[in-house]
């Protein structure tokens, strides 16, 4: 084990530390008002691992970076609008349909607009999934126009007390739902053989291709799985944020963050990213002004690209010459 | 001689040329529009998406209902009016970009817009360099302090409902401490600032001033700074959905301190929003959201019935008070038209005449100094209670 290793084993243990003693000195500092600050971030956090998950997901079968996933997020919110509320179907088939359209959609957009680009560069791609975005963002105006929905909470709305904090329900929905994504998600990779080749195919490409796991269903079964997680994501946090065309581009941009914080192609790796995102940047709008909010993901991104590309737990690129 | 020369040729042209002419001259008076006659186009840059779009679009609905109203009937002089009306995203730049292009490209003889403070901020210079008159629907100070020669503005002032809220804060809840939180944007912070200003010399003291983004879900971490500090009253300062979640975070936060608001809640969209945490809340607003506060028989209520009525025969839904300030923006630019036809400088001069104009925020009076128009007396104190909007007492 050479020095550079040493050293990056200091910087991960080192980050985690400082972010733990974050959280500590916020309860003890400000008490039941910490509790409420964490629990705020723990909320946004996990939708935030969610749609992290979606671009380590796809990363790591496809080395393409889908600036679309936040739009996932966004249709899935307004979709449960359009079937909960102008369609007056019970939420648990509106969720379950809302997150079943958007996963076909993703399928669809895998099929038709990225696989007939297999052999262009990378670069080429991403900024395809860019326009994705935008397009996904101009049909949701089209359809849905500008004004924020509301969808009712999926049980209520009577805040529930914590040790002197609250909690909505949905909150609780919000939890639970990022805890069954990620273990349907760890099952699937290391319980499935598809999901094993798919770990396989992101490793060695060759290798795995020479073994009969194909590049194509690595990247249809990535970019369905990762459209399901965002969907979902973006069904569960709508009766708390008001679901709007706009969403997706901010979300995505955080979602993006938070998984290069935890290493992208890392799956646990963008649920640690997400809680800590979410959690750090509650803490800081406690004691900042509000507008640095938003700061510190992009602060948090650009520190983890200087010192930690791989961020927490992803390993370090190689580049083999 | 000329008959014999002629015939009946030319007393028959004389004659027609006679019917025409007393034809045309009597068609004056008539209700209708002449279809000869030069159209006059006005344009007007609105949001009609993005954050302020609620404000916008029911903007853009009473011009196109007033255009309609007017071609049905005698037009302007009996020509014919043409809002061109372009969306500004909300986004100030592309307000300045759209204003130049209807002054630049189309020729509009006057402007009407923005929907908020910021955008409209963006074509002031624009409309004084050009010198074309424009009559926002902003309620942000800055934009007629100083006065400004071609530019006014239809709905009352941030300022105006900042000393409502002032009234009803010493006068009805009788507070000496409160908590400020506002939309970090120009509205916002604009109206906030004043807000403090104003404050001390009433007896309140400003205990929290804290901000959020146009576009943030969840104060939490803001309103748990605010629980912190004795205020008796949180007045939030924003337009949709900010205050929708703010009021939601309160009712999970448990906080039972009374949630004023400003004017940009004064439409539906705040109600659905919210739910039952929009119970409760109380915000200045133009009386024209209460008919009945308005002394009947006046022309000011017969003008306000008369609207929503119509407003709600077109477009299924209940006029706002942004519709309000759309309406008479067009209503104060064509009742200009009538006398100074589409001479810039007449248009301009003739608004700053306009002395005890029915609209639908209230009677505009304009003069050199005063390019608003309204007053304090115009507004009221609206309390949301069950849903439904009822006179704050």
């Amino acid at each position: 084990m050479n020095t550079g290793d040493s050293k990056q084993r200091k910087l991960l243990w080192g980050s985690v530390a400082v972010v733990a003693l974050v959280v500590i000195a916020t309860l003890i500092d400000k008490g039941s008002i910490g509790l409420q600050l964490i629990l705020s971030g723990l909320t946004v956090g996990s939708i935030y691992a969610l749609v992290a998950m979606g671009f380590s997901i796809i990363y790591s079968s496809t080395r393409v970076i889908n600036f679309a996933q936040g739009g996932f997020s966004m249709l899935g919110g307004m979709l449960m609008y359009s079937l909960a509320v102008s369609g007056k179907l019970p939420m648990w088939l509106a969720f379950i349909l809302a997150v079943l359209i958007v996963t076909a959609l993703g399928a669809g957009f895998e099929r038709v607009v990225i696989r007939p680009m297999k052999d262009h560069s990378v670069i080429t791609v991403i900024i395809v999934t860019i326009g994705l975005s935008i397009f996904m963002t101009a049909v949701a105006k089209w359809i849905w126009g500008t004004d924020p929905v509301k969808i009712a909470s999926f049980s209520g709305d009577k805040p529930l007390r914590l040790f002197g904090a609250s909690l909505v329900p949905q909150s609780l929905w919000v939890f639970g739902l990022t805890l069954v994504a990620v273990a349907l998600v760890f099952l699937f990779f290391n319980r499935t053989l598809l999901g094993k080749g798919m770990r396989a195919a992101a490793d060695n490409p060759d290798a795995a291709s020479l073994v009969g796991v194909s590049s194509s269903t690595s990247s249809l079964v990535a970019w369905t799985l990762a459209a399901g997680l965002g969907a979902a994501a973006g069904v569960v946090i709508a009766p708390i944020n008001f679901a709007q065309y706009s969403a997706g581009t901010a979300l995505g941009l955080k979602g993006f963050s938070a998984a290069v914080l935890g290493g992208l192609g890392s799956a646990p790796g963008a649920v640690v990213g997400g809680l800590v995102l979410g959690v750090l940047e509650t803490i800081t709008a406690g004691y900042l002004p509000s507008g640095y909010k938003d700061a510190v993901a992009f602060v948090i991104l650009i520190l983890v690209l200087l010192v930690r590309p791989q961020g927490l737990l992803g390993r370090p690129e190689e580049v083999k010459v | 001689m000329l008959l014999k020369k002629h015939g009946w040729k030319l007393p028959m042209i004389l004659l027609c040329t006679l019917v025409a002419v007393s034809l045309s001259v009597v068609g004056c008076g008539k209700q209708t529009v002449d279809a000869s006659k030069s159209v006059y186009k006005i344009g007007a840059v609105l949001s009609l998406s993005g954050p302020a779009a609620p404000l916008g679009l029911p903007e853009q609905n009473a011009l196109l209902m007033l255009q309609d109203q007017l071609n049905a009937s005698t037009g302007v002089n009996g020509h014919k009016v043409q809002f061109l009306i372009e969306d500004d995203e909300s986004n100030p730049a592309k307000a300045a970009a759209a204003i130049a292009k209807l002054i630049n490209q189309e020729g509009v003889a006057a402007m009407i817009g923005s929907s908020s403070t910021g955008a409209t901020l963006a074509m002031v210079p624009v409309a004084m360099s050009s010198q074309v008159t424009l009559v926002c629907c902003a309620a942000g100070t800055a934009i007629t302090k100083p006065p400004k020669k071609y530019v006014f503005r239809t709905p009352p002032t941030d300022s105006m409902a900042i000393d409502k809220v002032l009234q009803y804060l010493t006068g009805t809840l009788k507070v000496q401490k409160i908590a400020i939180l506002h939309d970090a944007n120009a509205f916002g912070t604009g109206g906030a600032d004043e807000l403090a200003a104003k404050a001390p010399a009433k007896g309140i003291t400003v205990v929290a001033n804290e901000s959020y983004g146009s576009t943030d879900t969840d104060m939490t971490a803001q309103l748990t700074k605010i629980q912190q500090t004795p205020a008796q009253a949180l007045v939030v300062w924003g337009t949709n959905p900010g205050p929708a979640s703010i009021a939601k975070n309160m009712q999970q936060l448990g906080m039972k301190i009374p949630f004023v608001g400003s004017h940009g809640i004064a439409n539906k969209t705040f109600i659905t929003l919210a739910g039952t945490a929009a119970n409760g809340v109380v915000f200045p607003a133009g009386k024209m959201l209460i008919p009945s506060s308005i002394p009947a028989g006046s022309a000011w209520r017969n003008a306000v019935d008369k609207f929503t009525a119509d407003y709600k025969a077109k477009y299924g839904k209940d006029a706002d008070t942004f519709a309000g300030h759309g309406w008479d923006a067009g209503l104060i630019i064509t009742t200009a038209m009538k006398t100074a036809g589409t001479d810039k400088a007449l248009i301009q001069s003739t608004i700053q005449k306009t002395k005890g104009l029915a609209g639908i925020d209230g009677i505009f009076n304009y003069s050199a100094t005063d390019h608003d128009g309204l007053n304090t007396s115009d507004l009221m104190m609206i309390k949301i209670v069950n849903g439904a909007w009822t006179e704050a007492k």
